[in-house]
């Protein structure tokens, strides 16, 4: 890919970059991407970016664990070897489900919540000795980086960041990868 | 503020009309004499062919074993059964119409004493969101004292003016030939019934008054003494309601069946008020909202109400569950006969209230979406409340009239009279105060609450 062009404008402040990132919005530029030290609320509303399907995916997983838990026991208990363990009915699923409820119920939140964090970590491409794609290490401390893409229209956009708070305007060349 | 609208005036006026002359047909219909009584098991017997006599002799071995098992052959005592058989059966149905009216009673008066203790907790947590809501749950709450009266006095005159129709510890002649109960009479006597219940009541009373004084006061003050008071007392209120609650829930409910106990008994019943209390809440402000009278209120807030709607629903189920689990698993006789009476006779509305109470709501209100769509909420509250009161219908019914169960006119005469009586009474008691608290310090964030 060829290399290209980003602007890198510096805030102090969330309430400055939440302005920011609305003008810039309404001048329809395309802002590439925001590093924060911290959960700005509302950042992602402005920014216009797509809710998260997250606690969709953590249902469905919810649903398998279920499944595996029955039909795990359905195997074990009733198929495999129906034995009469304190008189407990082991002739069918239904009768005994009762005894089965509190490992239903561990393992489908156990499928929803460990599938739905790994889900997570794969698409946030989060992994160990992963390396870190930080622009500029204040941004985990006190700063706020937006990062707008260039197209020829540096001296426009300058104007434009500086007009809305940034501390600091970097031109950089953005490696490809 | 508020005016009552002549429309819903009128609504729940014919409520009550209709509900009382239903009432009073099942009390005027319950009463059959012992051919009458004979005469229709006869007749179902009949209908039944074989199966029907097989049950009937089993039924009367079983509720008196003991005297059953060495004497049942000869043709004297087999007639003393058959008579024994048959009164069983006609105080069952004699019984009806005072359970059908105690559990619309006590359904409703839950409502109230659940909404209670609901607003104690959002003024002594100083929940930020839900203020724009007290003076609709302040509503909600005067419906308490004639509510809780009237279950008290239902209670007391099936016992007195009644022929013990919903609890047998009332009855000398019971006590007498029963050795558990003898041994509980220090706690379940009708003296000592009608005390509790007072001090209960009073209590409740007392906060919902001065929580309301104060909440008023507060509205015209110049500085904030009123909110600290109501802070303290409803700290106060929460944990007397927490013990009065438990053992309201032993008196009026769990001693229709005095032979058997259970330790999470309290608890379970405060989870069903609690989510029943907070779905009222949810659908009267709906209601209001639609009228025009609650524009401070946002889909957030009903949003939150329906979190509370979500989770108390699991938290019910979850009571419900430990408490049948631990019941079925050990199956130790002296407990289980309670869940054994319930499989037998109830099946559907016993196993029917898990799918309303649990699975409907978690499928309904999970997706946060959802839970801001006003015709949503509203349909998945009517099915908690109509699971809710067949909770209260299984808690009663099966300790009083047995197998012979019907949800038929005494019991949907009885919901109409409560629930018109509630109406009356709730939106009486909206009329009186401004629908928004003035001077309250949450006032402004609960205003601006955004989820």
């Amino acid at each position: 890919m060829e290399a290209s062009k980003v602007i890198h404008a510096i805030y102090t402040d969330d309430d400055v970059l939440m302005s920011a990132v609305k003008k810039v919005k309404a001048e329809k530029h395309h802002i590439e991407e925001i590093y924060t030290p911290f959960p700005v609320h509302g950042l992602d509303k402005a920014m216009g970016l797509a809710p998260t399907r997250i606690a969709i995916t953590a249902f469905m997983y919810g649903l398998v664990g279920l499944t595996v838990a029955i039909v795990m026991m359905n195997f074990i208990m009733i198929k495999d070897w129906p034995q009469n363990i304190g008189g407990k009915p082991s002739f069918s699923y239904l009768e005994n489900m009762p005894a089965f409820v509190p490992i239903m119920f561990e393992l489908t939140v156990f499928f929803a919540a460990h599938l739905m964090v790994i889900t997570f970590y794969l698409r946030s491409r989060m992994w160990p000795f992963k390396k870190a794609e930080n622009p500029d290490p204040r941004t985990t401390d006190d700063h706020f980086l937006m990062e707008v893409a260039v197209h020829g229209n540096e001296s426009e956009l300058e104007e434009l960041l500086k007009e809305t708070g940034a501390v600091e305007i970097n031109l950089v060349d953005k490696e490809a990868h | 503020m508020y005016t009552f609208s002549k429309k819903l005036k009128t609504f729940s006026i014919i409520l009550m009309v209709l509900g009382l002359l239903g009432v009073g047909y099942g009390f005027m219909t319950s009463h059959k004499s012992f051919e009458e009584v004979e005469h229709l098991l006869e007749s179902e017997a009949h209908h039944g062919g074989g199966h029907g006599e097989a049950t009937h002799v089993t039924h009367a071995e079983a509720s008196h074993d003991a005297h059953a098992s060495d004497t049942h052959g000869e043709t004297a005592h087999a007639g003393d059964e058959h008579t024994k058989h048959i009164e069983h059966v006609q105080h069952q149905i004699a019984n009806r119409p005072w359970a059908a009216l105690y559990v619309a009673a006590f359904f409703f008066m839950m409502i109230a004493l659940g909404v209670l203790a609901f607003y104690a907790i959002q003024v002594a947590s100083q929940a930020g969101w839900s203020p724009v809501l007290f003076r609709v749950m302040e509503g909600i709450t005067s419906y308490l004292l004639p509510g809780a009266i009237v279950v008290v006095l239902i209670a007391i005159a099936s016992g007195t003016i009644g022929h013990y129709n919903l609890f047998i510890w009332m009855d000398p002649e019971v006590v007498e030939h029963d050795k558990l109960i003898q041994g509980k009479s220090a706690w379940l006597n009708l003296t000592g019934f009608i005390i509790r219940a007072t001090i209960f009541i009073a209590g409740w009373s007392l906060y919902r008054h001065f929580s309301r004084k104060f909440s008023i006061a507060q509205d015209t003050a110049d500085d904030n003494k009123n909110f600290k008071k109501s802070f303290r007392i409803a700290a106060g209120f929460l944990v007397f309601f927490i013990y009065t609650e438990s053992m309201m829930s032993w008196d009026w409910i769990m001693s229709v069946d005095p032979h058997w106990f259970s330790t999470l008994f309290g608890w379970y019943v405060f989870a069903s008020m609690f989510v029943s209390g907070i779905t009222v809440i949810a659908l009267i402000s709906l209601y209001l909202k639609s009228r025009g009278y609650l524009d401070f209120v946002n889909e957030n807030h009903l949003h939150d109400v329906a979190k509370y709607m979500f989770a108390f629903s699991i938290f019910w189920t979850y009571l419900w569950f430990s408490q049948f689990m631990l019941i079925w698993y050990s199956n130790i006789p002296e407990e289980v006969t309670y869940f054994i009476a319930r499989f037998n006779d109830y099946k559907l509305p016993f196993l029917g209230m898990v799918a309303l109470n649990f699975v409907f709501p978690i499928l309904m209100l999970m997706n946060a979406d959802y839970k801001r769509i006003p015709w949503f909420v509203v349909m998945t509250g009517l099915v908690i409340l109509f699971g809710h009161y067949i909770d209260i219908f299984n808690m009663i019914m099966p300790a009083t009239v047995g197998d012979r169960w019907f949800i038929g006119i005494p019991e949907i005469s009885s919901i109409l009279l409560f629930a018109g009586l509630f109406i009356f009474v709730v939106f009486t008691a909206l009329t009186k105060a401004p629908l928004l608290v003035k001077r309250y310090p949450f006032r402004k964030e609960s205003e601006d609450f955004h989820y």
